[in-house]
């Protein structure tokens, strides 16, 4: 790793971040891939986190679907944990709270897959600030 | 619709992987640390925090531009950045959410700190309970190392700035900042007298600013969208947002962050869902296990530094726990109590003895053998204990009971006086009656009662021997008729 | 210095940046009562965790009551000492103390000198109105201390003369709230703990939580005895406190009536341990010398400075914390030790009895000699040299047992032989006594001069570390001296480093010297009152006839016909000892 020695560089490090990032997840780009984040705070661990995210890994592969995916904090859903959030290219970002291994799958088969919403849908309820 | 919660400490948490400091960098990460670094001087990115009218969410309240300010004027060979991250109030988990869902803002705030204050060195105190916690946060400083926003030389400027980790053993008092210190210097974590206070001698002796993980959180934010930004988020003197951990019986539990001066019916009906099964509201104790409670009346002031305090209760961290109708206030009083006993340090007579005596004369109370004299001797305690102790933990331990007192008497009144529980909460004052008319004298009940305090022939009306009863419910679980009542 | 101005109870008031509002309070004679604060002025001692909260005051503008004791003046400041509210929360205060206390000043051994009891009094307090569990702890019973922890108050008094005074660490807070307690690390007993048994904690503790064990049933039981003769030696600090305890002025010399005293309980022979730190000053003074000398003619063997050895809480705390020192203190045995065989080996022989028949008993105003006198080197088959040891508070708890009127007590002269004493000895009672008083002995038989001067003012005073230079001849002799085991230390590290310039050092282990020490009455936080002790002590010292030990006619006398010479074979058999590592004994479990 080299060290970021200027506040130039470290913009042009964040804009070309932020592209990648963008680039598989906002609403403009149809054509990159799929996102689930696993909410994985302590929480989210304790209501059984981690086989949730384990199972998507495994299975999206599995099945042959491209997808990334990643942990997170927590959502502060925690009445609903494990919470998911599924991040479909051109669609909004729909979470999902309870989820355990089956619902995983009804996920994986009835939402990624179809794009129908099964139970358990949390509406978003915040706004959240953006930095700049 | 605009949405009632406003996302400031938690932006990036469930957004970004904490564990990548690339997804950081992303959402603008360290850039208030280089435009601190290389456009503004210190008294100049105070007067930011000044201006913005940020102020300490560990539960002070205490304005955190000018502790900085303090911090930077006073002399100082070494200076030390402390991040309060000891979290000890039962149920609430604000701060373990920001260290596990965004360390990297914690991390920024305090080398903004240190260019600030003038220190080189940042120290953060969580507690050992907090593992996944810790291991981001430790993940954050090797990938902030690594990328030249610790250590030496930061961002190329002359600045240098590290951070270590020390670890608390748990204690509730460990999270009042001298007991902190004293804990982090290897001495028996309890608090000693104010002044002289932290700022001025801390850590070793020498000037230590410290400040709460979620205080922290909001700095790099109101560097980048600036102070003005910031004030224009929250009432008249509290400004911005505030996470509470919403808990009890509310549907939705979990975090939520809301302006402050948001009422409290807002937080709980149009935030948390309202109250679970329908029930009425009853309660909201806020400020922990030593805040107050909030009742019906309180439902739409706004909530803020000011009011809560008016209000009998204070912000504390952002614990908020919802009661309702089943709930009866002289137990809960009673179990906030007992917390304070069990985690108070004993350095000071009024908070270890007193505490200590209140608890007995609840639990006299509660066990239906208290008297009217008793209320008198809680409220003196009380607020001599408020008025004498101490640190803040004896300075607000009573106010469980004196708010309940205050908003609750004659609950306290049916205790005392009619020995009755309307909740059905205190075992002691309730007795459990067969209704004749609807047993069918089946025997059920009296089999399974563990101490044969239950009495009938087949197919007559049973009866339960008050003096017998131990009050475990069995019998009125068993009962197939609903025959059985608490009275 | 700029003055800082305000007012308490309306009275203006002036003082200093940094004063607090009990001192400024103080200087316009307004008295705001405390319990946990402590102070020995002059001597660098302050207690004042601002935990008892008994000195809550009201301060205009401020949320809560202020702790006096902790609370710095400010300019402005309206200080309220005595309204309604500083009142009742004062005394609800008190009352929850005493609500954990156990009630049995009837029969506690601080009752008379406990300042709860006192602040009860004072704040009236008539009944108990909280009442419920009391917090208890088992009771700690060592050699010299017991340790009632159920009557602790928690004002850490202890605590902090153990670790900032003595630096020993043997005494911390453990535990939280309800039940926390002021113990040894590990809640061990004080017997497997660092104590050196300097009784400091016990001299500072407000209540019966810290007492000495009280041995004087055993000595009365051997009064009783007819078979038994009974000695009794009584240190030099002892005659310039007892007083105190009689209602007499501090700084009263009540040798003489202290003799009478003990003669009407019925001891055999009333002498005087200041006859042994003669004999003390023979042998030490020898060492040194003959240390001195060996390490001048270049010796490598040899290592200075030499260190006085008279105190047991400084052999207790150099055997845990400097083991690796321990070959550098002089081997002469504690005054107390010296008299035990002089008197078992020499005196029970003239008198034809058998040493197991003799019953020595010392009035000391320390608590470490309890520990001494146990010790199984200063044993032969069992039979202890000195039987018991009673502190100055024991003796005149027994003088009023045995309806002594000790203000009518006429003055008496100490037996012979072993009464006989020199003015060097009785100084050895103060901090600067026992190395003034090696001098005038090491400086004649060094040099064959007469002294010009006695006094050796330079080696006196109060300061916590002194150090002065002495002409011996031409040669000259650095002398250092340290009171209070923390200053001890900061003497011991420089010779571990090998900074030390020192020829030789006195240590001795109490503030100010035995006149300090853990069995004297109580001086409740006035080091007025250590003062006028020692002072006395300096008195008679300058009116005894003789004032240099190697002139007492009855050591001479002893030598010759008795030990022979100072270092003698039989000198080191009966009056040397030797020292031992106990560092390791400290962590290991019964
Ligand atoms: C008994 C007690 C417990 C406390 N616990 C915490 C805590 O867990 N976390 C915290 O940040 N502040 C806690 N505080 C407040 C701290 O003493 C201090 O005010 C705070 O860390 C300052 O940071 P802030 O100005 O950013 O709020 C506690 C105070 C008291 C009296
Ligand atoms: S108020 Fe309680 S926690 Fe605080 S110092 Fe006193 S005893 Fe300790
Ligand atoms: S006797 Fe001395 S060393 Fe022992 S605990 Fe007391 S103060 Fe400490
Ligand atoms: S033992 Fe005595 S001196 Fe020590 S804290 Fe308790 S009351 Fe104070
Ligand atoms: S200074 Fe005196 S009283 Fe104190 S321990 Fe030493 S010999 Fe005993």
């Amino acid at each position: 790793m080299t060290k970021i020695t200027s506040l130039t560089e470290l913009k042009k490090l964040r804009d070309s971040l932020k592209e990648k990032m963008e680039s598989y997840s906002l609403l403009d780009h149809p054509d990159s891939i799929i996102q689930v984040k696993v909410a994985m705070a302590t929480c989210g661990q304790a209501s059984g986190a981690r086989p949730v995210f384990d199972y998507f890994k495994e299975e999206l592969e599995k099945r042959n679907i491209p997808a990334m995916v990643t942990q997170t904090g927590c959502m502060s859903y925690c009445y609903a944990e494990p919470t998911i959030e599924v991040t479909i290219p051109g669609k909004n970002p729909v979470v999902f709270g309870f989820v355990n291994t089956r619902k995983a799958d009804e996920i994986i088969e009835r939402y990624i897959r179809k794009g129908e919403l099964p139970d358990g849908v949390i509406p978003v309820n915040y706004e959240t600030v953006i930095s700049q | 619709m605009k949405q009632k919660q406003l996302r400031i400490a938690l932006r990036n948490c469930g957004v970004i992987d904490p564990e990548r400091i690339e997804d950081y960098i992303a959402k603008d990460g360290y850039l208030a640390l280089g435009k601190v670094l290389t456009e503004l001087t210190p008294e100049a990115t105070i007067e930011i925090i000044k201006k913005s009218g940020l102020r300490g969410r560990g539960g002070g309240g205490f304005p955190t531009g000018l502790k900085w300010e303090i911090t930077r004027k006073v002399h100082g060979d070494q200076k030390y950045v402390v991040c309060n991250a000891d979290e000890g109030d039962p149920g609430a988990f604000m701060d373990r959410s920001v260290l596990e869902g965004d360390p990297h803002s914690v991390l920024e705030a305090m080398a903004i700190n240190g260019y600030c204050t003038g220190a080189s060195k940042g120290l953060v105190y969580i507690r050992a309970e907090y593992p996944l916690a810790i291991e981001r946060l430790k993940i954050a400083m090797k990938q902030a190392r690594e990328y030249g926003f610790l250590g030496d030389q930061i961002l190329g400027t002359g600045f240098c700035f590290d951070i270590e980790i020390r670890y608390g053993a748990g204690a509730f008092v460990c999270g009042e900042e001298t007991a902190l210190i004293h804990s982090m210097e290897g001495l028996r974590g309890e608090p000693t007298v104010k002044p002289p206070f932290p700022s001025e001698s801390g850590y070793l002796g020498k000037p230590s600013n410290v400040n709460n993980v979620e205080t922290y959180a909001n700095i790099p934010v109101i560097i980048n969208k600036g102070a003005d930004w910031f004030a224009s988020i929250g009432s008249a003197k509290s400004k911005g947002t505030k996470v509470f951990a919403l808990a009890g019986k509310i549907n939705n539990v979990g975090l939520v962050e809301v302006p402050m001066g948001t009422t409290l019916r807002e937080v709980i009906y149009e935030i948390g869902g309202g109250i679970r099964d329908g029930k009425a509201f009853k309660a909201a104790q806020t400020g922990g296990p030593s805040g107050g409670c909030l009742t019906v009346k309180h439902l739409d002031i706004p909530i803020d530094y000011d009011n809560l305090i008016a209000a009998g209760s204070m912000m504390g961290s952002g614990g908020m726990i919802v009661m309702d109708e089943d709930d009866c206030m002289v137990a809960i009083a009673k179990f906030y109590l007992e917390f304070t006993v069990e985690e108070s340090c004993g350095k000071c007579s009024p908070c270890r003895i007193g505490n200590k005596r209140l608890f007995e004369i609840l639990e006299k109370i509660t066990q239906g053998n208290g008297i009217l004299e008793d209320l008198d001797k809680l409220k003196n305690l009380g607020k001599v204990i408020i008025d004498t102790s101490l640190c803040g933990l004896g300075q607000s331990s009573p106010n469980p009971v004196l708010s309940t007192l205050d908003n609750f008497y004659d609950e306290y009144i049916d205790h005392v006086t009619y020995k009755k529980c309307k909740s059905k909460v205190c075992k002691s004052l309730m007795t459990y009656i067969i209704d004749e008319e609807k047993c069918i004298g089946c025997t059920l009940c009296a089999r399974n009662c563990p101490v044969n305090a239950i009495s009938g022939e087949r197919k007559q009306a049973h009866y339960i021997d008050p003096e017998k009863c131990i009050k475990c419910g069995a019998c009125m679980e068993k009962c197939k008729f609903n025959a059985i009542f608490i009275n | 210095m700029e003055l800082i101005k305000l007012t308490i109870d309306g009275k203006p008031v002036e003082a200093e940046k940094d004063t607090t509002i009990l001192k400024a309070a103080k200087t316009v004679g307004i008295d705001i009562p405390t319990l946990c604060y402590f102070q020995l002025k002059d001597m660098n001692i302050e207690n004042r965790p601002g935990g008892c909260r008994i000195c809550v005051v009201e301060v205009k503008g401020r949320r809560n009551l202020a702790p006096a004791c902790t609370t710095l003046v400010s300019g402005g400041m309206e200080v309220n000492t005595h309204s309604i509210r500083v009142l009742n929360a004062r005394r609800t205060v008190l009352e929850l103390i005493l609500s954990d206390h156990p009630a049995e000043c009837l029969t506690c051994a601080k009752s008379g000198s406990c300042e709860l009891q006192s602040m009860a009094q004072q704040l009236g307090v008539r009944e108990i109105p909280y009442q419920g569990e009391q917090s208890t702890y088992r009771k700690d019973t060592s050699p010299a201390i017991i340790r009632d922890v159920d009557k602790c108050i928690m004002c850490r008094r202890c605590e902090m003369m153990c670790n900032e005074v003595q630096t020993v660490g043997a005494l911390s807070a453990v535990n939280r709230g309800f039940m926390a307690v002021v113990a040894p690390a590990f809640e061990m007993n004080l017997e497997k703990s660092t104590c050196t048994y300097c009784g400091q904690c016990v001299s500072v503790c407000p209540t019966g939580a810290l007492t000495e064990v009280d041995h004087t049933r055993n000595v009365i039981n051997a009064l009783a005895d007819p078979a038994k003769t009974v000695v009794v030696q009584t240190a030099p600090a002892v005659r310039a406190a007892l007083g105190e305890e009689f209602g007499l002025e501090p700084g009263t010399l009540v040798t003489g009536k202290m003799v009478a005293a003990l003669r009407r309980l019925g001891f055999d022979y009333v002498f005087d341990t200041d006859f042994a730190a003669d004999l003390t000053i023979m042998e030490e003074g020898t060492e040194l010398l003959d240390r001195l000398t060996r390490y001048l003619e270049g010796d490598p063997s040899v290592q200075l400075p030499i260190l006085t050895s008279c105190c047991p809480g400084w052999v207790n705390f150099f055997e845990h914390h400097f083991p690796e020192l321990r070959d550098i203190p002089s081997t002469a045995k504690s005054p107390q030790q010296m008299f035990g065989p002089i008197a078992k080996e020499y005196f029970a022989k003239k008198l034809g009895i058998d040493r197991k028949n003799m019953i020595v008993v010392s009035i000391m105003p320390c608590l470490a000699k309890k520990y001494e006198c146990q010790r199984d080197e200063f044993k032969v088959s069992g039979d202890p040299d000195v039987n018991y040891s009673i502190s100055t508070r024991e003796l005149a708890a027994f003088i009023k047992l045995a309806n002594i009127d000790f203000d009518a007590m006429p003055e008496e002269e100490f037996d012979k032989p072993m009464g006989e004493s020199t003015g060097a000895s009785v100084i050895f009672g103060t901090t600067g006594g026992v190395i003034e008083a090696a001098c005038r002995t090491a400086y004649e038989l060094y040099t064959h001069k007469k002294l010009a001067k006695v006094d050796f003012n330079e080696l006196r005073g109060f300061e916590s570390i002194r150090h002065a230079t002495i002409d011996f001849n031409g040669l000259l002799l650095n002398i250092g001296i340290a009171h209070g085991l923390g200053n001890a230390r900061k003497l011991l590290e420089d010779i571990k480093e090998g900074k030390s310039q020192f020829h030789a050092i006195e240590i001795m282990a109490c503030p100010g010297g035995c006149i300090g020490g853990g069995g004297q009455p109580y001086h409740h936080g006035d080091s007025a009152i250590l003062k006028k002790r020692a002072s006395a002590l300096y008195r008679e010292d300058a009116g005894k006839p003789i004032r240099k030990s190697h002139e007492n006619p009855f050591i001479i006398s002893l030598y010759k016909e008795f030990l022979g010479a100072p270092g003698s074979d039989r000198s080191h058999h009966l009056l040397h000892t030797k020292y031992f590592d106990r560092s390791a004994s400290v962590f290991v479990e019964e």
